[in-house]
């Protein structure tokens, strides 16, 4: 393979193909679009890295991963020894190969993408991770009982770090689900075409095995506050990490009509509650032939690829800035492209119009326009006075956003908010305002990355291990 | 797994059950609901809660046989088992000192209403309970009612237990008897034709009602905006913000067509189970 004869190794300018499922098959499936590298394709991407003695790329990643060497490791099918290097950083691998913005993170300081296709990491990242999973992963040790007991609230990837890594320390963890399953996002939000939920149920399944107890239909601040796991409970610790699962809204007219869904809804009825393969599931959804997602960010991309699994004819993206500002993934944008999802860019809808049975029939719209560059020097849109249109629409799907659940924070006494609503942690340890308390995600950040919600999860655990432990030596 | 521990049948589609569920049973408060889920295919509906027992961890539930879920649930007995039972969810209902309150239930409407009439009564309140069903055979709870209101009143639709007449013909006679300057507050849970008609009534009067509104939900949590509903001009969610609302600022028919979104489905996946029923339980298909 790559030699390794440092000062003219061969460069390869393409990044090395994902197989992936024919746009017309896909479009109809829920099955996964991208198919993995095979074992030599991940040996020729990984190989394709020049080994920067300035790791740009680990600056990228916001954990820090060891990107040259677990490349390197794996260029050599090494793979056991790539993982292991991944995971001394990244605990949920097999998601992050597959949903991280690599096009912004780390990919995007590779030296080779300076004149050529960066090193797919992500691709090389998945590979490996999946490698494992088909062999079963290898439990790490479990320190010896520390006899501290912990609660991690909210089972997405903050919460899964939190609780493996703080097992890992010998503390006992339960970890509180609102839902009946447990994953967060990556169970009710990601859809299954981009995030096998077999991949997740599988991280879930290892941390179980650390001795994690995950009791879900736990709705924190109902069965039970905050306060009351501490004082009766007997937790020494709780670590929140409930997510942004709050869908916002327009607050346009028609917003209540049949028809019109919160990306959340769509997206949970179809992943959480296997709407698609209604009626062998029970929870039903309607897509009709025309589907509006009002957004741009990947939430919207799931919705509008979503809606063309579900049968609609047209799946259009209604966005109120251009492509250039699209804040999705480049690769989801590119396979809703590929998968014929159409885009209204500059355009926001004015209000949402329904038939005599209240149902949507039609979205009036206005088209907006980039104006001056403001302060920041971005040029914000405005809207085009008169260039009102309406368009024709069975079902409207708003994914213009999420904010914290207040549900948790209203219900802990002593735990500070900003105005948002989200709680206030210190970024660097996940301490609250409250003693014993950590925070950590989305919850925290507002909606942002699996990654970062992952990387909060275990600085949440480091911090908290150390509180636990300078208690015990204050006994 | 959450257990069945009792089951009693008040008519062919009225049903109670008691289920083990200490968690929820431990802090719910009257006026809450739970989400449930028979088996790993269903789909999650709420119930409001019409009894608790905290010392034993049991919740009681009351429904009506209206879809594939309900109709399942009907179906299961004591020893069978639910897969997953969540809650309490919702605000509990708002019990103080009012002086006197009028406690409505209609239909299957009269198990959510046992409990708030209990706590209210308990606060102090003069609770005038009026209770009605289609028809005698749809009547339960009568005794338990009595004992949780001050003073009971009942009536039938079709005249075949007690006395005929709906629900709000009994109320208007209150109202106009002790005067509306006695009543304090108006409750009303039941059916939306019954709540709304309730709430139309007491407008005359200028009587303030509160009404529990049973709205599609998914998560039950305030995530995913299924529940949402007009109150007062402004959007809430039923699930967080509710299930409790000021009756006359209700958008009754918005809730009645977002109610009725997926008929079709529900009609399909009702038909679909009887016919695999059918199949499977050996009676040959009723042929
Ligand atoms: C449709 C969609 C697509 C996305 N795509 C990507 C992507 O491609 N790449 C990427 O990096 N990120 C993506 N994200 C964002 C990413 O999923 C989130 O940033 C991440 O999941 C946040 O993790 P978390 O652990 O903070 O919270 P979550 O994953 O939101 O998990 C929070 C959990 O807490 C539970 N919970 C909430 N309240 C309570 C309570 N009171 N008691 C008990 N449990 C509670 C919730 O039910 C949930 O399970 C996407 C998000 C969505 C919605
Ligand atoms: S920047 Fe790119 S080429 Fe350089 S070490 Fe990182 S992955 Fe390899
Ligand atoms: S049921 Fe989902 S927000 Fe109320």
């Amino acid at each position: 393979m790559a030699d390794a004869q440092k000062p003219k190794k061969q460069i390869v300018p393409k990044k090395n193909p994902m197989p992936a499922q024919d746009p017309a098959v896909r479009s109809r499936n829920f099955n996964e679009v991208a198919l993995g590298y095979s074992p030599e394709t991940a040996i020729a991407e990984a190989g394709r890295c020049l080994q920067c003695k300035n790791e740009p790329c680990r600056q990228g990643c916001p954990v820090e991963v060891d990107i040259p060497a677990f490349l390197k490791l794996a260029s050599e099918g090494d793979f056991a020894g790539a993982i292991a290097k991944i995971k001394e950083k990244n605990a949920l691998p097999a998601v992050c190969g597959r949903v991280c913005p690599q096009e912004n993170q780390c990919e995007k300081y590779c030296t080779l993408g300076k004149k050529h296709e960066p090193v797919g990491i992500g691709r090389v990242e998945r590979f490996c991770a999946d490698w494992e999973l088909a062999k079963g992963v290898k439990l790490p040790e479990v320190a010896p009982p520390t006899g501290f007991k912990v609660a991690v609230v909210g089972s997405g990837p903050a919460g899964i770090t939190c609780a493996a890594d703080l097992a890992k320390l010998g503390h006992k963890v339960t970890m509180f689900e609102a839902l009946h399953v447990a994953g967060g996002v990556l169970m009710y939000g990601i859809p299954e075409f981009r995030l096998p939920k077999a991949v997740v149920q599988a991280e879930v399944e290892n941390v179980k095995k650390l001795g994690v107890e995950i009791e879900v239909n736990s709705v924190v601040g109902k069965f039970a506050t905050v306060d009351q796991l501490m004082e009766e409970g007997g937790f020494d610790a709780v670590f929140i990490g409930t997510g942004a699962g709050l869908p916002y809204f327009m607050n346009i007219p028609g917003e209540n009509l049949c028809g019109v869904y919160s990306a959340n809804e769509f997206l949970t009825r179809t992943n959480l509650m296997k709407a698609y393969q209604f009626p062998e599931w029970d929870t039903p959804i309607k897509v009709g032939r025309k589907v509006a997602v009002l957004g741009g960010g990947n939430v919207a991309m799931d919705a509008a690829r979503t809606a063309l699994r579900l049968g609609a004819e047209e799946s259009w993206i209604v966005y109120r800035r251009s492509d250039k500002e699209l804040p999705a993934r480049h690769e989801e944008v590119e396979h809703a492209h590929e998968e014929g999802v159409k885009f209204a860019f500059l355009t926001s809808p004015t209000r949402i119009i329904g038939d005599d049975n209240g149902v949507v029939k039609a979205m009036e719209c206005i088209r907006y326009e980039l104006g001056e560059p403001d302060a920041s020097g971005r040029r914000s849109p405005v809207p085009i006075p008169g260039s009102e249109y309406t368009m024709e629409v069975d079902t409207v799907v708003v994914a213009i956003g999420q904010g914290p659940n207040p549900l948790v924070p209203r219900t802990t006494k002593g735990l500070e908010v900003n105005r948002k609503g989200n709680i206030v942690a210190n970024p660097e340890t996940g301490a609250t305002s409250k003693p014993g308390v950590y925070a950590g995600g989305d919850v925290v950040t507002g909606a942002a990355t699996v990654i970062l919600a992952m990387g909060a999860g275990k600085v949440g655990a480091r911090s908290i291990h150390d509180y636990l432990m300078a208690k015990k030596s204050a006994k | 797994m959450y257990r069945i521990l009792e089951k009693e049948v008040f008519s062919p589609i009225i049903k109670l059950m008691v289920i083990e569920a200490p968690k929820v049973a431990r802090s719910c408060q009257a006026g809450q609901f739970v989400i449930l889920r028979i088996h790993e295919e269903g789909e999650r509906i709420p119930l409001t809660i019409a009894d608790f027992d905290r010392e034993k961890g049991t919740i009681t539930i009351v429904f009506q046989e209206v879809g594939k879920t309900t109709e399942q649930l009907g179906a299961m007995n004591a020893g069978d088992s639910l897969r997953d039972f969540v809650g309490p969810l919702g605000v509990p209902s708002h019990i103080e000192k009012f002086g006197t309150v009028m406690v409505v239930g209609g239909g299957v409407g009269i198990a959510p209403v046992h409990p708030i009439a209990r706590e209210l009564k308990k606060a102090g309140n003069h609770v005038i309970g009026v209770i009605g069903s289609r028809t005698k055979e749809l009547m339960f709870w009568e005794d338990k009612m009595r004992e949780a209101c001050s003073e009971l009143h009942v009536t039938t639709d079709d005249g075949s237990y007690v006395r005929k007449g709906f629900v709000t013909d009994v109320m208007k006679e209150i109202i106009e008897d002790r005067g509306k300057e006695n009543i304090n507050l108006v409750l009303a849970i039941g059916p939306q034709p019954m709540m709304r008609a309730c709430c139309n009534l007491t407008r005359e009067y200028g009587l303030k009602t509160v009404v529990s509104l049973n709205a599609l939900m998914v998560d039950g949590t305030g995530m995913c905006g299924c529940c949402r509903v007009s109150v007062g001009g402004v959007t809430k969610f039923v699930c967080v913000d509710g299930p409790e609302f000021d009756g006359h600022e209700v958008d009754w028919l918005e809730l009645a067509r977002r109610g009725a979104y997926f008929r079709e489905e529900e009609q399909k996946a009702r038909e679909r189970a009887k016919e695999k029923h059918s199949c499977q339980c050996g009676c040959g298909g009723g042929k």
